[in-house]
């Protein structure tokens, strides 16, 4: 034995600890002199986090290199995202039927990062409910997220100059059970019977049962989350859905603000970069498959081995 | 300052977090352990918060006597139901969760019942819904019905039985296609979550603050 | 109105009951069907199966009972395969209200299995924080379960002595009908380093592929599906392997009304 790891958790910094080694011979037991002392101390640096200090140091240049970009000037791009094109129609279309319209976070909590993006959503909505004096009905599921909207709300409505269509029992807390929940929604919309409704936060099995009531009551339905599961339930049931980040980029789409913009522009280069590098590792995996098979030569499959080992270390 | 006060703490916490992950060396290294024990904190007292508004608001129904009002007093009724259970299976058992205590006997008999029965109308709406959206109207549309029968039928028995490769495309369509769609999504969602992250904790996005 | 206008506007109370009566003929007649084992079942149940005696498994309670017809077949099995291994099996959850419905088939298999508390297996109970718990357990568990589900100290029993993080730990087991087996992958296995399986509802099993693939987990056993050919592995068959032939009669009738839909659409469109 030339090296030993002790990875017992009472090892404690600082302290000394002293090390032999016992073996066992066909006449008894020698030990090795005593080694020692010898301390531990933390790291300054994780070594073994390096890979991830890459990528977020990537991603954080990027966001904030083309945020500068956008200060200076710079026009961005940002393609149509019919979800969110669709807001005012739907709340136009409520408005001239003379019904409410529905907002719901889902199952959202307020530290989760899909809520922040739904409440810059609901802003948007809230503004053109005031715009129209169209109801805006929002139950729901958690009193902090209720707390954010209701605020929300009222800011909006305060900014398009209507404060007075702020009424703070449309922004009731219902249940914190998911079916508690999805029961009191429909059956808001039972009695309610909304022209739009928007489903933008993070739903469950629930997402079904909430959707196929919107649908029987005749709303045009705008459904966006982050939850890959329910994505498929709201695109089959609903009108139009963001699905995923389309609803982060919602934000910096309803608000073009220089910061916004370059920072949607900055996700969608890592993004480009995430692409470019799946290629050409996927292309350099199967060329070290096929060299190694026709040929034998491994240098190929070593170079990938040691890409996937670098990006898995943690 | 009303504003600018939580841009700074937020701004200062993400920071450290992200220091602390990557420098083990006290005083940083210690500091992940504490902020983690210190948010379990928070979350549990935020428990308290959610039952003080679900109280005053369905007090505040009865008295105003809104549209449905009596379900208030049914709500109030369950929430005192399980408090006293449970505070009484507390003192008697050390732990509400002793079968022969009040607190199992009330979970068991009503809750569970309760929320099982609401879980399975989802078969009902999935039925309609899968009858009514499952319509072959462009080429897209009918290769997500077709992919969709076949996944239905093999995760099933009755698909090996039918014809014995079918739980083998199944097994093929959640294998290759599936997982290769759902990893683009993913990869697309987690980093629109990493951005948003950055842009709240250098305070470009401050919505939360509302 | 024409019987091809009738197919595509089939009332949803005949399709309510039509799937209400196929679903409960088959529980009633106690139909039995074959069952094929799913190579990521099979692989979750050779986890376990390759463990050494004495290894210590975490399982995670992260359902409630919305999806107990789901996750109890797959958690009875699961304490079954342990005990029977003599595998020890440490005892938590992130959702307080599905605790409660573990804990009835915890005091069930354990008292089948004659499995003994403190020794076997413990129950450390629920604390708020879900992914800072997750994290911070990986420093040292006590630090968030200084106490079990009776707020007795940990240290008392001898299945804690030698544990204190995920380094200790030979597998983790999550029982999620949410986002939570995503979770203990991404701020647990991919920090710590612990092998893992997952057990989930069916709607969020295909979500869990990527990493199965990637070899982030070992194992899914999902849905009713996954319960049944698990429950056939470990040799008890229950309520998973009865409810499968009311499932298939189910997507069989899904299937039918879907075609049915189709007819009428197509008629209809060429009659216009």
């Amino acid at each position: 034995m030339t090296n030993f790891e002790d990875n017992s958790a009472d090892i404690r910094d600082g302290e000394e600890y002293f090390y032999l080694v016992k073996v066992q011979t066909t006449s008894g037991f020698d030990e090795s002199p005593k080694v020692g002392p010898v301390r531990s101390t933390a790291q300054w640096f994780n070594r073994h986090r390096m890979n991830v200090l890459v990528i977020t140091l990537l991603v954080s240049i990027l966001v904030i290199y083309y945020i500068r970009r956008a200060h200076a000037g710079d026009k961005l791009f940002v393609r149509k995202i019919a979800g969110l094109d669709a807001i005012d129609d739907a709340v136009g279309r409520s408005t001239e039927m003379g019904r409410p319209i529905l907002y719901s976070f889902g199952l959202s909590y307020l530290n989760e990062v899909w809520t922040i993006a739904s409440l810059s959503i609901l802003h948007r909505v809230a503004q053109k409910c005031a715009e129209y004096s169209t109801r805006l009905l929002i139950p729901q599921y958690d009193p902090l997220v209720m707390s954010a909207a209701q605020e929300t709300v009222k800011q909006a409505y305060m900014e398009t100059g209507r404060p007075d269509l702020y009424d703070e029992r449309d922004i009731p807390f219902l249940t914190a059970d998911q079916f508690g929940y999805a029961a009191g929604v429909d059956g808001m919309m039972m009695r309610e019977k909304p022209g739009a409704v928007f489903w933008q936060g993070y739903f469950y099995a629930e997402s079904l049962i909430l959707a196929e009531t919107g649908h029987s009551v005749g709303a045009i339905q705008i459904a966006g989350t982050t939850s890959v599961e329910q994505v498929p339930f709201f695109v089959v049931a609903c009108d139009y859905t963001l699905i995923g980040e389309e609803m982060y980029a919602a934000s910096c789409y309803l608000r073009p603000e220089p910061q916004m913009l370059g920072s949607l522009k900055g996700e969608d280069f890592t993004k480009a970069i995430i692409l470019i590098f799946l290629i050409l590792s996927t292309a350099l995996g199967t060329l070290g498959v096929l060299l190694k098979h026709f040929l034998n030569v491994d240098v190929l499959n070593i170079l990938f081995g040691n890409i996937v080992q670098w990006l898995n270390t943690f | 300052m009303k504003r600018e006060i939580p841009i700074v703490i937020t701004f200062l916490t993400g920071v450290l977090c992200v220091v602390a992950f990557f420098v083990p060396h006290p005083p940083l290294g210690g500091l992940q352990q504490r902020f983690l024990i210190w948010y379990a904190i928070v979350a549990g007292f935020t428990m308290i918060l959610g039952l003080d508004s679900l109280v005053k608001y369905n007090i505040k129904k009865i008295r105003q006597r809104k549209q449905g009002w009596q379900y208030s007093y049914v709500l109030l009724f369950g929430l005192v139901l399980i408090l006293v259970t449970g505070f009484q299976s507390w003192f008697e058992y050390n732990t509400p969760f002793e079968l022969r205590s009040s607190f199992m006997y009330t979970y068991i008999h009503i809750i569970v019942p309760l929320q099982a029965t609401m879980f399975a109308l989802l078969a009902f709406f999935i039925s309609s819904a899968a009858y009514r959206a499952f319509r072959a109207r462009t080429f897209e549309a009918t290769l997500l019905l077709i992919a969709a029968a076949i996944v239905m039928l093999g995760r099933v028995p009755i698909g090996k039985m039918i014809w014995d490769k079918i739980p083998v495309l199944s097994d093929w369509l959640l294998n290759i296609p599936q997982l290769a769609a759902k990893r683009g999504i993913q990869i697309g969602v987690y980093l629109g979550g990493v951005v948003m992250s950055l842009r709240i904790i250098l305070g470009i996005e401050r919505t939360y603050l509302t | 109105m024409q019987l091809f206008d009738k197919f595509a506007n089939i009332d949803r109370r005949l399709i309510y009951l039509a799937v209400g009566l196929v679903v409960a003929i088959p529980i009633v007649l106690k139909i039995k069907m074959p069952i094929r084992i799913s190579s990521e079942v099979r692989s979750a149940y050779e986890t376990i199966e390759n463990l050494p005696q004495g290894s210590v498994v975490l399982a995670s309670i992260d359902y409630d009972a919305t999806s107990a017809p789901e996750m109890t077949p797959m958690f009875r099995s699961f304490l079954r395969q342990c005990f029977r291994k003599k595998l020890k099996v440490i005892y938590t959850g992130h959702i307080a209200i599905g605790l409660p419905l573990a804990q009835f088939d915890l005091d069930m298999i354990t008292q089948e299995c004659n499995a003994v508390y403190g020794e076997d297996y413990i129950n450390l109970g629920y604390r708020p924080g879900y992914t800072a718990v997750m994290i911070g357990m990986g420093r040292e568990i006590r630090d968030f379960f200084a106490v079990d589900y009776r707020g007795v100290s940990v240290d008392n029993f001898p299945i804690m002595t030698a544990v204190h993080n995920y380094s200790d730990i030979a597998l983790i087991v999550d029982f999620a009908h949410g986002q939570t087996a995503e979770y203990w992958i991404q701020y647990v296995v991919s920090r710590f380093g612990p092998r893992m399986f997952a057990c989930v509802t069916g709607v969020m099993a295909p979500s869990l592929y990527p990493y199965l693939q990637s070899g982030q987990i070992t194992g899914i056993i999902g849905g009713l599906q996954g319960a049944a050919e698990y429950e056939i592995l470990v040799g008890q068959p229950e309520t998973a392997a009865f409810g499968m032939p009311a499932q298939s009669m189910a997507h069989i009738l899904i299937l039918v009304f879907i075609v049915f839909g189709n007819i009428g659409y197509f008629l209809s469109r060429r009659k216009r």
